[in-house]
């Protein structure tokens, strides 16, 4: 109980004073998973519009290879971007393995099949009339897809924050790829990992609370949008019944 | 809607444009020294205090350290992902070496291997100067013991003194936990067993563990640290330079007094010089 207290104490003095140590982890945590979030949005975002609105021989298999994905295990993309960068590697040549480059690259993997899959969702979701009124009433293919992606642009938003948080509390992958290497490719997962080995728990625990804190704003804006849509899109049904 | 050949397009961009994003996203890193070190060198915080000041004599070099298991080390080596290994597991340095790896394989610095184990010692081996005799009563009286399991110097050392005493380990008394030192003696305190450690990581953590050391001052415990240069090392003259002034006068001292102030004794003896184990 004692260790607990004390710990906790000493974690609290540690955030209260905001030390270079910990803000300088917390700031590279947040742009290597927020870098990584943007290109798995480049990825993913693409792929779930196509695949959500397109009609294509084995579309079942690629939604669920998708779905898949969302259980992709950090060890295992570690493990392959490792081999893909190592000196020994395809890609060794480029001499990343052990940056943040590389970190930025295993976490894309993780977040694309997040935003992909649930972009898809919200794509689907919405009603097919959207694309057909907006053709109906002689927008070209081109903009009536546009306004129908539009109109799921609150369900992109989700899958583009909950890419993040699947990336950002992840450790398997960043210490494969990163090595937690002291002021290079240390984060705040892989922080915590040495810090408790090496006894500093109060350390351990300062990041921890940072890490919790981050996943909360992360799914209280999720939340926010999820209950965000459902009224957008109720006030869209009643919008469009007139013209029914 | 896309064409197909123009999703086809789509998909085959990905990849290398995955990586040039990347590129941009991150930060380059050209001309750095790798160097692969062990857990338990890392965990004693050595590299803090050592890294700036080699950096400090050499300017326009940067070393980063990439802290595994002694057996990743030499991996790590063998792919040609690190330039210079700093490790303590003898019998697979001196393969390594041998198989062409790497070379000038030079003493660096020793600490010991203990047995340690809770303070009621129910398989009553304190103050036994054998380490495989001592091993021998625990196997015997069935205590725990956590191993390390991970083919690190200590795991190795750990299966050598087993093979000593000839006993093949098994038994639910005997646990394998797959994890770095650290994690290791959490365990062993935790489960009110024993384990062998290096002593460095063990007086870096005592005051947060119930054990105590038991075994000490066998020949066959002590833990010789050795630097290596590796054969597809990308910087070479980075990882000379590093293998030079660790031995030299400079970075020897600064072993010889880690661990004094705060332990009241250091944590390694540097040793540069003498012959390789």
């Amino acid at each position: 109980m004692e260790l607990f207290t004390q710990s906790l104490r000493e974690a609290a003095r540690l955030l209260f004073e905001a030390s270079p140590y910990l803000v300088e982890i917390v700031v590279r945590s947040l742009r290597v998973s927020g870098s990584a979030v943007l290109l798995g949005i480049l990825i993913g975002i693409p792929i779930g519009i196509a695949v959500g609105l397109g009609r294509f021989r084995g579309r079942q298999i690629v939604i669920a290879s998708i779905h898949t994905g969302f259980a992709l295990p950090p060890v295992v993309v570690g493990l392959f971007v490792y081999m893909l960068l190592s000196r020994s590697g395809p890609l060794g040549s480029l001499e990343l393995l052990f940056t943040p480059t590389a970190m930025i690259v295993a976490q894309a993997l993780l977040a694309a099949p997040y935003v992909a899959g649930i972009t898809l969702a919200a794509v689907q979701a919405v009603p097919p009339e959207v694309r057909l009124q907006a053709l109906a009433l002689g927008a070209s293919p081109r903009r009536a897809l546009w306004t129908h992606v539009r109109e799921a642009r609150l369900g992109i938003g989700a899958a583009v924050v909950a890419g993040f948080g699947a990336v950002i509390s992840e450790v398997g992958a960043v210490m494969m790829v990163g090595g937690n290497i002291l002021g290079e490719t240390r984060v705040m997962t892989t922080a915590i990992v040495l810090e408790t080995r090496r006894g500093n728990f109060a350390v351990a625990i300062a990041l921890g609370l940072i890490l919790l804190a981050l996943a909360f704003a992360v799914n209280l804006a999720l939340t926010r949008l999820q209950q965000g849509r459902w009224t957008a899109m109720v006030a869209a049904s009643r919008d469009r019944e007139p013209v029914r | 809607m896309m064409s197909r050949r123009a999703r086809l397009r789509l998909g085959l961009a990905l990849l290398p444009a995955l990586m040039a994003a990347a590129c941009a996203l991150g930060e380059r890193q050209t001309g750095r020294l790798v160097i692969a070190s062990t857990t338990s060198t890392e965990d004693s915080g050595l590299f803090d205090v050592l890294i700036p000041a080699f950096e400090a004599a050499h300017p326009g070099m940067h070393a980063v350290v990439v802290a595994v298991g002694s057996g990743e080390a030499l991996e790590l080596g063998r792919q040609g992902d690190a330039d210079v290994l700093l490790v303590h597991s003898p019998a697979a340095e001196s393969a390594f070496v041998a198989e062409g790896h790497g070379y000038d394989r030079q003493p660096v610095m020793y600490n010991d291997f203990v047995i340690v184990g809770p303070r009621s010692d129910p398989a009553g081996i304190r103050g036994m100067d054998d380490a495989a005799r001592a091993l021998g009563r625990i196997a015997a009286a069935q205590e725990t013991f956590v191993s390390r399991g991970d083919q690190s110097g200590t795991h190795m050392r750990e299966l050598g003194l087993w093979r000593t005493a000839g006993i093949e380990p098994a038994g639910s008394w005997y646990r394998d936990a797959g994890q770095g030192m650290g994690e290791v003696l959490g365990i062993a305190s935790e489960s009110g067993g024993y384990t062998l450690t290096d002593r460095g990581t063990y007086l870096f953590l005592s005051e947060r563990l119930a054990l105590e050391v038991l075994v000490e001052g066998d020949p066959r415990l002590r833990n010789d640290y050795s630097v290596i240069l590796v054969t597809r090392a990308k910087n070479e003259a980075a990882a000379r330079a590093f293998h030079t002034w660790i031995r030299g006068p400079e970075a020897q001292a600064i072993i010889g007094e880690y661990g004094v102030d705060r332990f009241g004794r250091p944590l390694f003896t540097p040793n540069a010089g003498a012959t390789v184990p």
